[in-house]
């Protein structure tokens, strides 16, 4: 076990656990923030994005001990009011089903438009492959990137 | 208007007397209430609640919970069963708080999703409680009023005497309703006055959703929770012989290790109780990944107790089993004679492997078991049932056992078999604390009940002049055969022969999204495209006129369609995608149709081939689930089930060695993914006041088909075996 000093959504934490823990269980077991989902704990769903800085990381394979000071962003602390235009759009296509995939989409796709804010649809749909959507939403989820994109 | 016998009594129609101090304070539980979605609410919470009946509580201020009776997994139940309760209540859907009922056999009926069938058969009862709920607050103002029953109306949430100009909202008069008797029988709404049901509505969860607020199963937690993960046999056909669990006992935050056994060995199975591995070792610990790295550590020795099987057995066996006489289970006229006499015969065989459900959250519940109660929360598609299962297992009666149903990541028919929700209460009661159970992905995948896999042999025989003579298909499966013996074509064609057989094994199978029609309808469909070409005939044309011939002189009695609707939906497709336009070039088009779940649908497939990836440029739908509830999010149900549909035809494969899954997460498993999917989806409703009926599995089976059809106009070359990714030799 080993303390960690983490700013998370703009808050400082302290957290004692041990160093190999991915960020992913010590935002849900240790700070209770169950926004961000596992989905399959190797990196292939995309369930558990997060931002580390301005880059959007898989949290379920990313140890405690690797975040430093780097501030960590997730689904709770996106917008202030949940009004981020990505949050917007998703309520706007009614995006969601089953919805549990839909925290580490938004996360991604707000990573996505922050480094590109105009992409194409090429770029939207290399940028979003890493994350699934068993229901089958993808359309929609989309149609929501491209809607807050044209702005 | 009609009126309606309520046929519901007390029983149905509980009604709490109010409370002394203040009445139902709610408050926001974490199972509790959410608002619409997209809209603000003009109403602060209410000082007060007065329960209605078991489906609706009024407040002081008009504010309106509706209980939301079904499992939400997906098909977006939560916000389309309470439209139906409001709308026959007559109010603003915007004073409207939905709240998650709990499993409650005295008020609601068929808690379970499965089938496509909450809308289907929940429609009266839902439409019932919203109208006895207006009828008893249109009775308490014409008490009040001193005016006749007949001159109090509703509108949105308002009560109306016209003569005398009296106006009250529902939250005036909701104390009085809820002292009422239930009236003898109430007037429903006419279909044409609907003012909310019809209308789009967005997911009443949408806001929790895409804030991340904890909704699911997974999200739950209770003070002094443990968390708990199990460790099964790698391979189906194999127990449990050893444990030595020294090292992962006596890891940081381990609290006990230990085995334990789901079901007795007298307990007689319910349906929902499938599971190959009875015998399990438990790890119980703080946190989730302490636990986890308790259950690497672990030390276990598992024994073959039955055959191990493999992909490659199956195949030789299905193909085995193919080649044998099988068991009819419709004959009509004559087929073999017309097999003997045929100038040729098409003989096609379809294949699909065992599929995976692969919810996106994994199967995990909360159990709290004490001597006095068993109390669950979490995900399950059958609470009703489970609730029995576990009262036997923990020797406890039905009425001390509590479940609560959160949201849940995705259902596709694995939480229907709740084995998990005994494991979880057998560990909470061993360790003597709440716990919360969570399955790894690899726990998830390889402890499945899978999607069986599949094997259909399609004849036609042909006269010298291409017209059809007879019919047959011959189909099986590991371990159940996907065969629907009295579905289309069956009743079209005078000599039809439908046979089935299936093979025993140790894999076990479940309910996956529209069980056995996900793969018999692609088989068929695509069988019936290449029937048509071989006979020069329009694919539409042609299962138009074979619907013709069974709505004018039908062959047999137990036909399972009606040929109108059917006929509807792909009429409704050839319009809609402008059937027989010119396609640029590379293009290829493929039409399918299904009839599965009470609803029919309808799919045109246009897809490229770029360099062996196939790009799906567009799907056209065309659905019949007769009235729609909510239109916007019934097209996303019929989006998604399309876009599921192509994605495992084309990619997901669960493959066996010697009993064990060879995929077990998601860098082996393939699912589609955003850059597969379809670059658009179109979805048109057949305009029907018929009985609504569900959209949660009907979209998927026929794409299979459409696909496949697609495939073959693109490339020139049939493909017959799933996934088609794997199998086409000009694809991957």
């Amino acid at each position: 076990m080993a303390v960690f000093h983490l700013n998370v959504n703009g808050k400082r934490y302290e957290v004692d656990v041990d160093p190999s823990t991915p960020i992913l269980w010590v935002l849900r077991d240790h700070l209770n923030l169950v926004g961000t989902k596992y989905g399959c704990g190797i990196a292939q769903c995309g369930a558990c994005t997060i931002h580390l800085g301005d880059a959007a990381v898989r949290s379920c394979i990313l140890p405690v001990s690797q975040v430093g000071t780097q501030p960590i962003t997730t689904i709770e602390g996106l917008s202030a009011n949940g009004d981020h235009p990505l949050q917007r759009a998703w309520i706007e296509h009614d995006v969601p089903q089953c919805g549990y995939c839909q925290a580490g989409q938004i996360m991604n796709a707000a990573a996505l438009l922050k480094a590109n804010p105009h992409p194409t649809d090429e770029e939207i749909e290399a940028a979003m492959n890493g994350n699934l959507c068993r229901c089958g939403t993808y359309t929609r989820i989309k149609a929501a990137i491209k809607s807050v994109a044209k702005r | 208007m009609t009126l309606v016998k309520t046929k519901y009594g007390r029983r149905s129609f509980i009604k709490t007397t109010v409370l002394a101090s203040g009445g139902m304070l709610l408050g926001f539980s974490w199972l509790a209430g959410c608002r619409p979605s997209g809209q603000e609410s003009a109403t602060e919470w209410p000082d007060e609640w007065f329960e209605i009946n078991g489906f609706i509580k009024i407040g002081d201020n008009g504010l309106v919970t509706i209980m939301s009776p079904n499992p939400e997994i997906g098909q977006n139940v939560k916000t389309s069963m309470p439209m139906i309760v409001a709308e026959e209540l007559d109010v603003d859907w915007k004073q409207v708080v939905v709240e998650q009922a709990p499993l409650n056999t005295e008020i609601f009926t068929r808690q379970l999703a499965g089938g496509s069938q909450s809308i289907r058969q929940g429609w009266h009862s839902l439409r019932m409680a919203g109208a006895t709920a207006r009828q008893l607050l249109r009775q308490a103002a014409a008490q009040a009023w001193q005016v006749p029953l007949e001159e109090v109306k509703t509108q949105a949430g308002t009560l109306k005497h016209t003569p005398s100009g009296r106006t009250a909202g529902y939250g005036t008069f909701a104390a009085a309703a809820a002292r009422l008797p239930i009236p003898e029988e109430v007037p429903l709404k006419d279909p044409k006055d609907f003012r909310i049901i019809g209308t789009s509505r967005k997911n009443v969860d949408g806001n929790k959703i895409v804030t991340g607020e904890p909704l699911f199963g997974i999200d739950y937690r209770r003070d002094g929770m443990l968390i708990a993960m199990i460790a099964h046999a790698p391979a189906f056909g194999m127990k449990l012989e050893s444990l030595d669990a020294e090292v992962a006992r006596r890891m940081p935050g381990i609290v006990d290790v230990f085995t334990i056994k789901t079901f007795a060995d007298d307990y007689e199975r319910q349906w929902c109780d499938t599971a190959a591995f009875n015998e399990l070792v438990a790890v119980v610990g703080q946190t989730t990944w302490q636990v986890w790295q308790a259950k690497k550590a672990l030390r276990i020795k598992w024994a073959p107790v039955a055959e191990l099987e493999s992909s490659s057995l199956h195949r030789a066996r299905m193909r085995a089993m193919a080649s044998q006489p099988a068991q009819v289970l419709r004959r009509d006229g004559n087929p073999e004679a017309m097999f003997r006499k045929a100038a040729r015969i098409i003989e096609r065989t379809y294949t699909a492997p065992f599929l995976a459900h692969n919810t996106l959250e994994p199967m995990n519940f909360f159990a709290h078991v004490t001597e006095e109660r068993a109390e669950l929360v979490g995900p399950t598609q059958t609470p009703e049932f489970m609730e029995k299962t576990l009262a036997a297992r923990l020797g406890m009666p039905l009425e001390k056992i509590d479940i609560q149903m959160t949201r849940q990541g995705g259902g596709f028919g694995r939480r229907l078999y709740g084995h998990f929700m005994v494991e979880a209460a057998l560990i909470s009661k061993k360790v003597q604390a709440p716990v919360k159970l969570i399955y790894t992905r690899e726990d998830d995948m390889s402890f499945g009940n899978y999607r069986p896999a599949y094997y259909a042999t399609y004849r036609a025989a042909l006269d010298e002049n291409n017209q059809l003579l007879a019919f047959h298909v011959c189909a099986g499966g590991i371990p159940e055969s996907p065969l629907f013996p009295n579905r289309f074509p069956a009743g079209a064609i005078d000599h039809y022969l439908a046979e089935s057989w299936s093979v025993d094994s140790n894999i076990s199978i479940g309910a996956w999204r529209a069980p056995r029609s996900n793969f018999i309808a692609g088989a068929e469909q695509a069988f019936l495209d290449e029937l048509a070409e071989a006979m020069g005939q329009d694919p539409i044309e042609f299962r138009l006129a074979l619907l013709e011939r069974a709505k004018n002189d039908p062959v047999g009695a137990d036909n399972d369609y009606d040929p109108a609707r059917y006929a509807g939906v792909l009429e409704l497709v050839r319009q809609k995608s402008d059937w027989g336009k010119a396609l640029p070039e590379g293009i290829g088009r493929g039409v399918a149709a299904y009839y599965c779940h009470n609803s029919y649908v309808a799919q045109v497939v246009d897809l490229r081939i770029d360099a062996g990836k196939p790009i799906i440029e567009n799907v056209c739908c065309a659905v019949d689930c007769g009235l729609v509830v909510n239109p916007d999010a019934a097209a996303n149900m019929v989006e998604g089930g399309t876009v599921d549909g192509i994605g495992h035809a084309l990619y997901s494969e669960l493959s066996f060695r010697d009993g064990a899954p060879e995929q077990t997460n998601f860098d082996r498993y393939r699912l589609i993914r955003h850059s597969e999917a379809p670059k658009n989806i179109e979805v048109h409703f057949v305009d029907s006041h018929e009985h609504p009926t569900g959209l949660g599995e009907p979209p998927l089976p026929p794409v299979m088909g459409a696909l496949a059809n697609a495939i073959y106009r693109a490339t020139g070359q049939r493909v017959y075996h799933q996934p088609f990714i794997k199998h086409h030799p000009l694809l991957g």
